[in-house]
């Protein structure tokens, strides 16, 4: 049988080198997209890098950042930059406890747009619907986007709709695109962590990825978890206007959950993190079910949830304007950034250990033994 | 398919899981569940003593003593409402 | 979480710590193999080895069952799903491991293979009477543990007649895996592995008790503490091998008390009994051919054992050249010794068994333990506002 691993000259030229770590690089020739591509874990990014960003190159896409700053023609600057996210859905099943396709699809780039600091204003909204799709359910998913539309206060825009054929989609496919202002001198970017930085989380890690869970076919227990799907921009301009320019970061912790979040942040901003494993809030269902599942809540998808970076000295206040938000009344702080050239996120646990919190290489499965 | 299916409960969860492998369980008991079924059951005596082995090392030491190991809040035994039921294929 | 998270608690932890460290004769080496994925995981995830005296080592031994699955075994599954067009059932730790031609099953699936994840074999089951008109095959693997469930759904199968139904059986057991890391390659290998107890496996000693290790103590003079898989429960057995290192016993001792008993689970024992048999020898990746060592279906129960039923043959592949997962399951090597360690042999791109699964040696130490070999970097001055 073909041996699939590198020569052992590579292997030790590979080793010989000081400790990088070897990345496969993506078979452009006869690789195929698998499950792991979706996921929001290393593999992802690995085809946004090695695929998409050499094809269509430019300088915003290279930021990396969740959304893009533009600029207008004609526009000044200094009263305020557009910005634009865009974000497909794909959730299975499309209903669940605490949302649907519809709400998530608004919510989702609403919170693109503002984990930028912008104001979102408009949103744009596609949908590929597969062949034999129920109507009454594509009205309850419009109902839902309309709902949580009018709630944010960002109308859809445009919209288009395309049929594909009875197995060639899931049901209905959700792609949305924000468009927003980000106010002159606010430049938030998962890039600006700085060491000495305190990292705050917004509330309860693992609700939407277990409330999610739920209702797949194959795990079939009640629980009262709901999805925490919700539109954070005015939390964000809550925190904006408590502590102008002491805001360096934000990422809401989708797939890949927090674990991700934060490592994407470390080495954007090329620093390290410890964080307090005792500080985290999670709900003790969120964490029952987990143990039950064999699966870890920092790496659960949440979609109603914001990290924050930000100076040290705003910590307290940035805090208070969370716990003042119906959104971050569970807010805490969870950790501090610190120097690491390794960019590890680092951990404290509740038992008295410390370990790694590692990116994900693709989706968490669960574990048997 | 003739499984003893029981439901279990944790920290708020419930779920169906086979009992076919504890077959002697009954309601109120604790069991160890993996891959969808109950392996064995866990025996709440043996549990406390472990625990109080645990602790037992404060009285090797100057410190106070630790403080009564905390009850967790009074939570329904396992599954108080629902019987071990049986379904029919 | 009752019975849970007492047994994680922090203080508690402390203080056996504390009792370790006084107790660890400092002119000593204490070396100790924990012999449970559970085992790994929990060390791992709650930061056990930081609470250990630098001179007491955990070494992760070859109590991951897919760490030991061989290529071969896999490709088989693979090539089942891919060219038989089976429905190919699997838990979901095998879908990532990558197996012959650059595939595994996931990469299988992308091919068109109709590969699902279950999380139990029952799940399987139900989808062969669902899709009576399909042949579903469930890839079981595991220890004593899921085995089990496995027998429960071959002995449904049969009675209830689901013909399209069929396993494909790797299971393995765990005492001839323990006295092949205690024989050892050679007489070198084992002074260098020196390996002074064993943590004994928490779920696999619900069901085979804690009789089957006595023999482990009593031939080769080594103590065996079977633990519980919370962190507290591994701490305490930590501390028990001590005691009896520094007693100078050889016995068997249960800390996991709650759960296992002597004989162990004996409604599981007896099903296990009836559906398979012992296969004359099995290779077991890392471990090399190991006589008796695993089980396959009976044959009254053919009709439900997939390598008969598709005439299924087994193919031996190698491990890379530089991989050392076979010297690191027996203890004789760590992962950082190894060549491609953490720069060809990630999680990612995992080259050799050790790595494939998140409670191998080598995934695990990657994951949550690389930062030990570097120099510490200070946790900063500021203190956290809450």
């Amino acid at each position: 049988m073909k041996d699939e691993s590198p020569s052992s000259a590579e292997a030790d030229s590979a080793a010989a080198a000081p400790k990088k770590n070897y990345v496969r690089p993506l078979d452009l020739r006869r690789g195929r997209i698998d499950m792991g591509h979706g996921s929001g874990g290393k593999a992802a990014t690995q085809l946004v890098q090695e695929l998409f960003l050499p094809e269509l190159d430019n300088p915003w896409l290279r930021q990396n950042d969740d959304g893009a700053r533009l600029e207008l023609p004609g526009f000044d600057p200094a009263q305020g930059r557009l910005v634009m996210a865009c974000d497909a859905h794909v959730v299975s099943p499309l209903f669940f406890p605490g949302g649907d396709l519809g709400s998530l699809a608004v919510h989702g780039t609403l919170n693109d747009v503002a984990m930028l600091g912008a104001r979102p204003l408009y949103l744009s909204a596609t949908f590929i619907i597969e062949e034999g799709f129920a109507l009454a359910d594509l009205q309850r998913i419009a109902r839902s986007m309309g709902q949580a539309a009018r709630a944010a206060g960002v109308p859809v825009v445009t919209a288009d709709t395309k049929v594909v054929e009875q197995g060639k989609g899931d049901g209905v496919f959700i792609s949305t695109t924000g468009v927003g202002v980000v106010a002159p001198g606010v430049h938030i970017s998962g890039s600006r962590a700085r060491v000495g930085d305190a990292i705050l989380l917004s509330g309860h890690v693992g609700d939407h990825g277990v409330a999610v869970l739920s209702q797949r076919e194959s795990l079939a227990f009640e629980t009262q978890i709901e999805s925490d799907s919700a539109a954070l921009h005015t939390l964000v301009a809550d925190m904006l206007a408590a502590a102008p320019g002491a805001l360096h970061a934000l990422r809401d912790p989708t797939r890949g959950g927090l674990a991700t979040a934060l490592n994407e942040i470390a080495r954007q901003s090329g620093v390290g993190m410890m964080l307090q494993e005792a500080a985290i809030p999670v709900r003790p269902q969120v964490e029952a079910a987990c143990e039950l599942l064999g699966l870890d809540p920092l790496y659960v998808a949440n979609e109603g949830k914001l990290v924050a970076i930000c100076a040290p000295e705003a910590a307290d206040a940035l805090l208070a304007a969370l716990r003042a938000h119906p959104l971050g009344r569970d807010a805490a702080c969870i950790g501090v950034v610190q120097a690491d050239p390794h960019q590890f996120v680092q951990m404290q646990t509740r038992f008295g250990g410390r370990r790694v919190v590692d990116w994900l290489s693709a989706e968490q499965l669960p574990r048997i033994c | 398919m003739e499984h003893e299916q029981g439901l279990i409960e944790l920290g708020g969860i419930r779920k169906s899981i086979s009992l076919a492998l504890v077959p002697e369980a009954v309601v109120g008991d604790y069991v160890i569940v993996h891959v969808g079924h109950a392996i064995g059951l866990l025996d709440p005596e043996e549990a406390q003593r472990t625990l109080d082995i645990f602790a037992q090392l404060e009285r090797f030491q100057e410190a106070p003593p630790l403080p009564q190991m905390q009850p967790l809040a009074p939570r329904p035994p396992l599954e108080s409402t629902q019987p071990v039921k049986e379904l029919t294929p | 979480m009752k019975y849970i998270d007492e047994f994680r608690d922090g203080a508690l932890a402390r203080q056996i710590a504390e009792r370790i460290a006084a107790e660890a004769d400092p002119a000593q080496r204490y070396r100790f193999m924990e012999f449970c994925g559970g085992h790994t995981h929990a060390i791992s995830r709650y930061g056990v080895l930081e609470l250990l005296p630098e001179n007491v080592r955990m070494i992760h031994g070859p109590g991951c069952p897919v760490c030991v699955l061989p290529i071969g075994r896999l490709d088989m599954a693979i090539d089942l799903a891919l060219h038989q067009r089976v429905i190919l059932c699997t838990y979901g730790d095998t879908l990532r491991v990558p197996a012959s031609e650059q595939l595994s099953l996931l990469k299988a699936k992308a091919r068109g293979a109709d590969i699902r994840m279950v999380y139990s074999a029952a799940d399987a089951l139900q989808l062969a009477q669902q899709n009576p008109e399909r042949e579903v095959v469930f890839f079981a693997i595991g220890f004593e543990t899921t085995t089990p469930p496995t027998a429960l759904v071959i002995d449904a199968a049969a009675r209830q007649g689901v013909a399209n139904f069929s396993v494909l059986c790797n299971h393995v057991l765990t005492p001839p895996a323990i006295r092949a890391i205690l024989d050892g390659a050679s007489a070198a290998e084992r002074a260098t592995a020196e390996i002074q107890g064993f943590v004994g496996p928490a779920h696999v000693s619900i069901v085979i008790g804690s009789d089957p290790y006595a023999r482990f103590a009593r031939e080769y003079r080594k103590p065996v503490v079977i633990a519980g898989f919370e962190p507290l429960d591994v701490l305490q057995a930590i501390l028990m091998l001590l005691r009896q290192v520094n007693e100078g016993r050889a016995e068997v001792e249960n800390e996991f008390t709650r759960a296992v008993s002597p004989g162990g689970n004996l409604r599981a024992q007896a099903l296990m009994e009836q559906v398979f048999e012992l296969r004359p020898a099995f290779e077991w990746r890392g471990l090399g051919s190991l006589a008796h060592s695993a089980l396959q279906i009976r044959p009254a129960y053919r009709q439900h054992d997939a390598e008969h039923r598709f005439g299924l043959n087994y193919r031996s592949v190698a491990d890379h050249k530089s991989c050392e997962c076979g010297a690191i399951l027996r203890g004789v090597k760590e992962p950082r010794e190894c060549k491609i360690f953490g720069t060809v042999c990630t999680p990612e791109n995992p080259i050799g068994s050790c790595m494939v699964s998140s409670e191998g040696a080598c995934a695990a130490h990657y994951t949550y333990g690389r930062f030990r070999d570097i120099p510490l970097v200070p946790v900063a001055a500021e203190a956290l506002t809450a």
